[in-house]
């Protein structure tokens, strides 16, 4: 009797956690495709949000914009992490938690922070190259430093910048849960250091890197903060859907919150399926 | 005689028939059904050249083609080859942030009357060549020589606007026409007030009777206590919120800004707007190109775009603020073109007023009486911080004590 209660209890909790979780998705879904722009009442049935979505510039170009950024930054960020792991992973016990520590800082440190000195920095390169290429005592063939570097460029270092840190957190303790000894057991049978990397310890951090690479790209997605202060004129999504703030948020946005919402379900559905399967089959195998 | 007058006239008529269009075309570029041009401007000169103009406008506030209104920008591409990256923002200040952080140089801007004059006074503007924008002496009289800008030489008028009380008639008990109703007990918790200081302070000076541009930190403190006795009966600070407050009939007053107004009462019509006899805030957001811009030329070709009737049509019809060109308003519906709330009297607006830059000390002390007025009465903000911050060392000792006796014991062993 007592366990029944208690399983009924536990169901709740989960029921609740689940719906705080859930439920505020669930409404703009639904909001999605009201008939108004009312934010509360629901009007009627429509598809006119998705259809105007698409035919709105400025939403559509800062979506490329940020897809763009999302999958360049991520790709770069994760081979310069996993690299930087692999690195830290063959030093010492002491230089490896300072540098670990040392790499958890911008982590931890409010994003505001990473944004403005970032922007600082690309301000001071900007006055640096403006003074460089306008000093008559140097050659002019070496006056070439770009001076109007903020845009696409900026974007991308900040990007990268803030993506390493994560790779590297989830790319080390694999590594360093790894057994050395397939390593030495692979050289030892005979293959080069080279080839040992790439058919025994690549394979191995693949599910780490994986995901890595899909944490880099959702924060990179979902960042404001940092892009905000080092895009120049250009805009990406978050920024896009934050000027809209003064008058009403579009039902535009609704629509192409629950697009990415289905889209990125998808993805999660289809790789735990495939995980599963592989799963599978390795069990079988034995 | 009969037959040849009949012919004479049918010939008039498909002369002047004919005649029409071939005028019509002789002055105006047709770009597309909804925006003609001037033909009397040399559009095309910077055709294939490259040139990119960085526009940083508000959010939602220009015709982009969404709700079947036209893409005002990309007829501008289409008509000059001029490549157009167009950008938005949220708030005078976060634009006053960008350009100031040196992070962006942008071509055309539209900051706030205020946000004019402070950039003017920073020497943040680049003066404009009225030769480029002919368009520009369509602007109403009444809208030039504003104090932000008394020589109009850096900005022209995009839009402009009061603020005004919104009002749910079911739920007053008669039509308010001063700001009084906002400090009225018996509709407390159900008046809604502004969320930002500037527009806050305003109504609350107005009600006073005195400027809402202080000039003493002392007025400024008159005001706040105006604002702290009026907080008791707020059901809540709200900006946007505004929309859905009242047209869900949440609220039964909110002071808000006159386009806006207009399109809350289209849908609920239990709504009333009222600019009260005590006088209010005269808004203006205008065109202002940086002193950083590297296509001025091209920049004010854009504003001149701007200022052609057709385009300005669109944009008004879109944005629902109110338009400065008179040629605009004439082509406006009879029943907007004269609606007191879009277009209010010449008497109305004479006892209007602009924000202006104020000093830093006034700013300052603004500043302060409003996060002041923000958390007055809501007793004993003060330990939070003290508390956390015992919290997080109390945390941190513990974790290094956990730490000594785990290695302890793992010693022992």
């Amino acid at each position: 009797m007592k366990s029944t209660h208690l399983r009924g209890l536990q169901k709740a909790y989960v029921c609740l956690i689940f719906s705080f979780l859930y439920i505020p998705i669930a409404v703009m879904i639904a909001f999605s495709f009201n008939e108004s722009k009312s934010r509360t009442v629901f009007t009627g049935f429509t598809l006119k949000w998705y259809k105007s979505l698409f035919q709105n510039s400025m939403i559509l170009d800062a979506l490329m914009l940020s897809l763009f950024v999302a999958i360049v930054a991520a790709t770069v960020a994760t081979l310069i992490g996993v690299m930087a792991s692999i690195g830290i992973n063959s030093m010492g016990k002491r230089m490896q938690s300072a540098i670990n520590t040392i790499s958890y800082m911008p982590v931890v440190n409010p994003e505001i922070i990473t944004g403005v000195s970032l922007m600082l920095l690309f301000v001071v390169y900007v006055n640096f190259a403006h003074w460089f290429n306008s000093q008559p005592a140097i050659p002019e063939f070496l006056q070439i430093l770009p001076e109007n570097i903020f845009g696409l460029g900026t974007l991308l270092i900040a990007h990268i910048t803030f993506c390493v840190p994560y790779v590297i957190f989830n790319v080390s303790p694999k590594l360093r849960q790894m057994d050395v000894r397939l390593y030495e057991a692979a050289l030892d049978l005979g293959c080069s250091p080279k080839q040992a990397f790439f058919k025994v310890i690549l394979p191995e951090l693949t599910p780490a890197i994986l995901s890595a690479f899909l944490i880099c790209l959702t924060y990179s997605i979902d960042d404001f903060m940092i892009s905000y202060f080092s895009s120049g004129t250009m805009q990406t999504l978050p920024i896009a859907i934050y000027s809209m703030t003064r008058k009403k948020v579009s039902p535009e946005i609704n629509a192409l919150s629950t697009i990415m919402f289905v889209v990125i379900l998808v993805i999660i559905l289809v790789s735990n399926y495939v995980e599963g399967r592989s799963y599978r089959r390795a069990r079988e195998k034995r | 005689m009969k037959r040849l007058t009949c012919l004479l006239l049918s010939l008039l008529l498909a002369v002047g028939a004919a005649a029409l269009p071939v005028a019509a075309e002789e002055d105006t570029i047709v770009i597309n059904e909804d925006i003609s041009v001037s033909a009397n401007y040399d559009w095309t000169r910077f055709k294939d050249k490259g040139v990119k103009l960085n526009v940083y406008n508000w959010g939602l506030y220009i015709s982009d083609g969404s709700d079947e209104s036209v893409n005002v920008v990309e007829a501008f591409e289409q008509l000059t080859g001029i490549d157009v990256n167009y950008t938005t923002y949220d708030t005078n200040e976060s634009l006053y942030a960008k350009m100031k952080g040196g992070g962006a140089n942008y071509d055309i801007i539209v900051p706030s009357d205020y946000m004019i004059g402070k950039m003017i006074a920073e020497d943040m503007l680049a003066p404009l060549d009225y030769s480029n924008i002919p368009n520009a002496q369509m602007i109403g009289e009444q809208y030039r020589h504003q104090s932000y800008d008394p020589q109009d030489a850096y900005s022209v008028p995009y839009t402009w606007g009061v603020v005004g009380i919104v009002y749910n008639k079911t739920m007053v008990e008669e039509e308010p026409d001063s700001w009084n109703v906002m400090w009225d007990e018996r509709y407390t918790n159900s008046i809604l007030m502004f969320n930002n200081s500037r527009d806050a302070f305003a109504i609350a000076a107005r009600k006073l009777g005195m400027s809402m541009n202080p000039k003493i930190v002392e007025e400024v403190n008159i005001i706040a206590e105006e604002l702290k006795k009026q907080k008791l009966l707020v059901q809540a600070y709200v900006m946007d919120e505004i929309f859905d407050k009242m047209g869900g009939g949440e609220a039964a007053l909110a002071p808000y800004y006159a386009g806006d107004a207009l399109v809350m009462m289209e849908e609920n019509e239990d709504l009333g707007f009222v600019i009260p006899k005590e006088g209010t805030n005269f808004f203006v957001d205008a065109l202002c190109i940086p002193k950083t811009s590297q296509n001025k030329e091209a920049a004010e070709m854009f504003i001149n775009f701007l200022c052609e009737p057709d385009v300005g049509l669109a944009n008004c019809e879109f944005i629902g603020y109110s338009t400065p060109l008179d040629s605009v308003r004439e082509m406006l519906p009879e029943e907007l073109a004269n609606n007191p709330i879009a277009y209010p009297s010449a008497e109305v607006l004479a006892n209007t007023e602009a924000f202006t830059v104020l000093p830093d000390e006034i700013n300052a002390a603004m500043d302060a009486a409003w996060s002041d007025m923000k958390s007055y009465d809501e007793e004993g903000g003060g330990w939070v911080v003290p508390v956390f911050l015992i919290l997080a060392l109390a945390m941190t000792c513990f974790n290094v004590w956990r730490r000594r006796r785990r290695k302890k014991r793992r010693e022992m062993y």
